[in-house]
This record gives structure tokens, C-alpha cells and sequence, in this order.
């Protein structure tokens, strides 16, 4: 709607061939000061809506119970009350679920950054039987959806005995064929002569990588530990069917069995704004400390 | 790491595969002696059984496929405009802009639905903002009725035909199947809408930055107006990445499994059943995991399908005449003033 109402409303000139005349052209100046004013008026108007529901979580977070659903849309509770938060700390796990998180983020994240730029590299640069074709079932294993999978990997981390474990929670999540993908882009990019001088001067495949390689390849990397904790802080799927016990229950799982309210009676809102709100502060941070690489790798990738 | 890859990604597919065709009910190991094979037993009940499978699952192929038929479109659209409004050369507090709609893509989809639980719950937030314009809200994520069903009786029309009540397909009636997603199932979609544009308006962003201003600066010259310069010029250029946008967009709308989980669990009346939903409550809350699996290797299909086919659709060919004309008078006309090389010239003369 706003689209259309955008690129109708961009300065419409005069017919194609004709100079516009003076008189015109002066008009044309106010309408496009008008459609200036219009234009931010827009952008502003989006920009609420697309913002203002997560003030409203935090705001209900503080409000009690009876006034959360008789006042849905103040940004001020009447009065303020932080027993959402106690109750969540105190009489649910919400704790361990968020060092489960925790302890899972880290892990995946830092598995993915070493294993993803290993396996970029050597596809990208080592010359071994098979590459073309370890290649071809990268892609494809992108393609399949990874709804398709959660059977499939249920079935293998119970067969090998590690359900219900973290091993079964992260292994599975250890490498991500897109990160194995963006990483072998990157070192392709970089000049072979850097790494020729190092083995000239006697190092190894695996020193060349490490000390050479790797360092030049931060921008990269940057990119995979800001996807591989988007994405492992904010997985379900795969935490629903690798574990069941009450201690191994992530962020995601936990706050996802509040809204069938375990928690006593009632609608319980602020409670389960107050964990929403919680589980979003890590991945907003990393987005606001990272917000400008996070806009320019996504230019980046396209590039390519 | 290539073996991680294949443990994780091959042998679960052909594991998958077998329980598939087998009867496995869950204990002990799907390959000990007691599970049998069984044919396309699995697949037949879920396609044509005539029961609750049949039913189940018709029911989430109905609701996915709207729920895909609105999102993708009006993401795509969402994003682009919005890519287009932000990426305008004189524009003041772009940084902030650009944060403020990429920020609900980095909230997880947990989150986001609890959020929206309040939202658009009965007393919630946008029924308030509703009840301003004298509208009274629907008690969103607890009404079943489709809203093309609902805009018909609005209309007068209560009951649909006899010839589309009493045929169904996968056990759904086809007055069903054409009755819009259920109001629950439009509180998804305003929410992937939502979280998802974002990420493709950045997309778009940088590819419109990729795109250089030459060729539009020439039509511009040439005096086609913002209307014709987007559909005739900024477009065509985006090909590529509105192939992506779309694609992924498609993709993800077949998999909606994390905001029925937290959220509706299907309800109310199954309206917000998704296949991928369907396939992990068979298994591993029904222990039917032949059925399960089936559903899952189906949802592979129809998604590879998809993506097949919009592959078909976006696929670089000659344009007709009739959208060939003003886009060569544009580059005739552009070239004049800017480079004049010669086959714009003899395009120029072939369109007079």
C-alpha cells in the first residue's frame, strides 16, 4: 500500500520529449517539499507499528495481572510491580532454562565458527577426490527444509544413545551447511599468493590456515558467530525433540510451555511478557552492538 | 565435520525413509526385528485413507496453503517498499528506520508469538485500537471461521453451494478449502509478515544499492515518470533477488511449525493445523511415526515443487511486444542523451 502510494507519488513529470516550463517547475518543487513531509510521515507511521508492540511487552512486563487486560495499549502501568519478575525466577525454572541457553549458544557458536571456516577452507582451497560432489551435497542438504528433518534427526540421536543429553542438543547443530557455504565464499576471495609465501616459507596446510588464513577472515567470521547465536538462542525445534527432562529445557521450550499456563490460573500476561521480553535482551544486544556489520554483511552476501 | 554432515543430514533422511514404510511404533530401534514393512500404507492413509489422518491433514494443506498464498506476496511487497522508501538518496534518519523495521526479525519466533498471544487476545491490544474506529474485534486466536467465509456472510451468503459442500478433497469440503484461512490463522500471518519483512527489505536494500543509478538517470532524462521507471527499469534489475526473497519466502511459509507449537497447538477446529505441526504430533505425540515421516517426505515434495516451479515462472525469456515497447523507447531515448551507442538507435527506429 505505502509502496504503491511511494512510487506513484515520486515527482511525476511532464509528458516524455517536453520541457517542463519554469512555472511547473517551481510547482514541482513545493509538491516535492509536500511529498517530502508525506514521505516521513510514512516512514514514521511504519516505523511505530513495527516498533511499538515491543513496548508494549516491556510496559506490561511491570503492570499487575486485572490491568494488563483492561488496559491492553498504555505504555505506564497505573502501578508498577516487578512480580512477573519474581515469579519467574522464583517459582518457575526460568534460570535453568536460561543457562541452558546459555551453555548450549556458546557451544554451537563456537563449534560452528571452527568447524564451518575448517570445512570453507577446505573446500576452497585443498585439492582432494570428491570436492565437487561434497560440494553438490552441501547445497543440496540447504535445501531441505529443516522442519522435513526433525524425524529424521530424532530417529539418529536416539539410535546412537544421545537423547535427552546436550550432546543430542548440540551435536546435531555443530555445523550449518550455510555457514560452511559463506566461509568457502570468503576464502576464495582471498588472493592464493598469501598463502603460497607462507608455504614457501615451510609451513603447514593447517598452520597456513590457522595463522594466515584465519585471521584475515574476520569479517566472516563476524557474520557466522552473529548467525550461529541468532540461531541457536532462538531453536525450538531441535530442543523439543532431543530432550524431555525438566533440567536439559531451553529458553524457547520453556517460555513456549508458559503460554499453556502452567504457572496457576488465569491469563498470566505479564508473566509471559516478562519472559518474552527476557529471551529477546541477548539477541538484542548482540543486534545493537553488531547493527552495522549485520546491515552490511547482508549487503555483502548478495554481492556475490 | 563431513562425517557431523552426513550423520546428521543422510542417514536420518534414509532412516526416515524406511520408518516411512514401516510400522514403527516408537519403542526399542525402528530396525529390530519386530517392525514390519508395510508398503505405502503410511502414505495411503494420510492421502486417501478416508479417516482422521486423511482428514488432519487435508486441513493443514488448506491452512498452509493460504497462509502461503497471503504472506509471500505481501512480504515481498512489505520489504520492497519498504527497501525503497528507506534507500532514498536525501533521507534523514535512515540508520534509525532501517533498525526500527529489522528489528523484530532478530526476536525469536517464541517470543514473538507470546507477545502476539496478548496482542490479539480477546481484551488484547489491537481490539482496543479497533474498538476506536468502532470496529468490535474478533477473539482472534479462538475463532475458526475462514474470513472469506466470514465477508460471504457478511454478504448474506451463510451456506455455500451443494456441489461445494459435498465434494471434499483430502477429506475437506471444498466450501472449506475456499474460505480463506480461519481468523486465528490471519494472526499468524499479520506475524510472519511482521518478523519476515525485515530480513528481505535488507535484501532488497542492497541490491537496490548494487543496482548504480545510469540506467535510471537516463530514463529520467528520457521524462518516464517514478511509475514507469520502477515497473519498467528498478524491477527487472531486482529480478535476482525477488527470485531469492520469493523462494525463501516460500520455503519458510511451508514450515511454520515453532508459532503453532507455542502458540495454538492447531486450534481452534484444526484451522491453524500446518503440515509440518501435523508430522510432529503424529509422531511423537501419537507414536504414528510411519505417518509422521510420510508427512514429512510429502511437505519435502511440495516444497521442492514450489521452488521448481517459481524457478519456471521467474525464468528470463523474451518479453511480449506489449512490455518491450515503452521499456525499448526508454532505452532509445536514454541513450541519446547519455552514451548514444549504436542499437538503441536501431531500437528507436524500430518502435516509430
Amino acid at each position: 500500500m505505502s509502496k504503491t502510494g511511494l512510487a506513484a507519488g515520486v515527482i511525476q513529470t511532464s509528458p516524455a520529449g517536453q520541457h517542463p516550463s519554469r512555472s511547473t517547475r517551481r510547482s514541482r518543487r513545493h509538491r516535492s517539499s509536500v511529498l517530502q513531509i508525506v514521505l516521513y510521515v510514512v516512514l514514521v507511521s511504519i516505523a511505530v507499528i513495527y516498533i511499538f508492540p515491543f513496548l508494549i511487552q516491556v510496559a506490561t512486563a511491570f503492570k499487575t495481572n486485572p490491568e494488563a487486560t483492561a488496559n491492553p495499549i498504555s505504555l505506564l502501568p497505573a502501578t508498577w510491580t516487578t512480580a512477573a519478575f519474581q515469579k519467574l525466577f522464583v517459582h518457575s525454572d526460568f534460570s535453568i532454562w536460561s543457562m541452558n541457553s546459555a551453555i548450549v549458544t556458546v557451544v554451537v557458536t563456537c563449534g560452528r565458527v571452527f568447524f564451518d571456516s575448517l570445512a570453507g577452507y577446505a573446500l576452497a582451497r585443498l585439492h582432494f577426490r570428491g570436492r565437487d560432489a561434497v560440494f553438490a551435497s552441501l547445497i543440496a542438504v540447504m535445501a531441505v527444509p529443516s522442519v522435513v528433518l526433525l524425524i529424521p534427526k530424532f530417529l539418529v540421536i536416539n539410535q546412537i544413545g544421545i537423547y535427552d543429553s546436550y550432546t543430542g542438543m548440540i551435536l546435531p547443530l555443530l555445523v550449518d551447511a550455510a555457514g560452511v557455504f559463506i566461509m568457502k565464499g570468503f576464502f576464495e576471495s582471498i588472493p592464493v599468493s598469501v598463502e603460497e609465501q607462507a608455504h614457501i616459507d615451510g609451513a603447514g596446510t593447517f598452520r597456513v590456515f590457522w595463522s594466515v588464513v584465519l585471521p584475515m577472515a574476520q569479517p566472516a567470521l563476524i557474520t557466522i558467530i552473529i548467525l550461529s547465536f541468532q540461531g541457536s538462542w532462538n531453536e525450538l525445534a531441535q530442543f523439543i525433540i532431543s530432550a524431555q527432562s525438566p533440567s536439559l529445557t531451553t529458553l524457547t521450550k520453556g517460555v513456549a510451555s508458559l503460554t499453556s499456563g502452567q504457572l496457576g490460573q488465569g491469563t498470566q500476561y505479564p508473566l509471559k511478557l516478562a519472559a518474552a521480553a527476557l529471551m529477546t535482551i541477548p539477541v538484542a544486544a548482540m543486534f545493537f552492538i553488531f547493527q552495522r556489520r549485520i546491515m552490511n554483511t547482508s549487503e555483502g552476501s548478495v554481492k556475490g | 565435520m563431513l562425517i557431523l554432515l552426513g550423520l546428521f543430514l543422510v542417514i536420518p533422511v534414509l532412516m526416515a525413509l524406511w520408518v516411512s514404510f514401516s510400522d514403527w511404533g516408537g519403542r526399542g530401534s525402528p530396525f529390530s526385528a519386530g517392525v514390519k514393512f508395510v508398503g505405502a500404507t503410511n502414505y495411503v492413509s494420510v492421502l486417501s485413507g478416508g479417516g482422521l489422518a486423511e482428514e488432519n491433514f487435508g486441513q493443514a494443506l488448506r491452512n498452509n496453503a493460504w497462509y502461503t498464498i497471503l504472506v509471500v506476496p505481501i512480504q515481498t511487497a512489505v520489504a520492497l517498499g519498504l527497501a525503497i522508501l528507506v534507500n532514498r538518496a536525501i533521507l534523514r534518519g535512515r540508520g534509525f528506520f532501517r533498525t526500527a523495521y529489522y528489528f523484530p526479525s532478530v526476536t525469536s519466533s517464541v517470543a514473538i508469538t507470546v507477545l502476539w498471544l496478548f496482542l490479539f487476545s480477546s481484551t488484547g491490544t489491537v481490539n482496543k485500537v479497533l474498538s476506536w474506529v468502532g470496529i468490535h474485534g474478533p477473539n482472534w486466536f479462538n475463532d475458526p471461521n475462514g474470513i472469506i467465509t466470514n465477508f460471504l456472510g457478511l454478504l448474506g451468503v451463510r451456506s455455500g453451494p451443494a456441489f461445494l459442500t459435498q465434494n471434499t478433497t483430502l477429506g475437506v469440503s471444498w466450501w472449506s478449502w475456499l474460505g480463506g484461512p480461519s481468523v486465528a490463522m490471519t494472526a499468524f500471518i499479520i506475524m510472519a509478515i511482521f518478523t519476515t519483512s525485515g530480513t528481505f527489505m535488507l535484501l532488497f536494500i542492497a541490491a537496490l544499492q548494487n543496482l548504480g543509478g545510469e540506467i535510471t538517470e537516463a530514463a529520467m532524462v528520457d521524462g518516464a515518470n517514478g511509475w514507469q521507471r520502477f515497473w519498467g527499469i528498478t524491477l527487472p534489475q531486482l529480478r535476482p533477488t525477488l527470485f531469492t526473497v520469493l523462494t525463501l519466502g516460500l520455503i519458510g511459509c511451508w514450515q511454520v511449525f515453532d508459532q503453532i507449537y507455542t502458540g495454538t497447538q492447531g486450534a481452534p477446529d484444526n484451522t491453524t493445523l500446518t503440515p509440518a505441526y501435523l508430522s510432529y504430533t503424529a509422531a511423537f505425540n501419537n507414536q504414528q511415526w510411519g505417518q509422521g515421516a510420510a508427512i514429512a517426505f510429502i511437505l519435502f515434495v511440495i516444497i521442492v515443487l514450489f521452488t521448481l516451479f517459481q524457478r519456471w515462472a521467474l525464468k528470463e525469456r523474451a518479453p511480449s511486444k506489449r512490455r518491450m515497447r515503452p521499456y525499448l523507447s526508454a532505452v532509445a531515448r536514454g541513450s541519446v542523451g547519455a552514451a548514444g551507442a549504436e542499437e538503441p538507435r536501431n531500437a528507436k527506429e524500430t518502435t516509430r
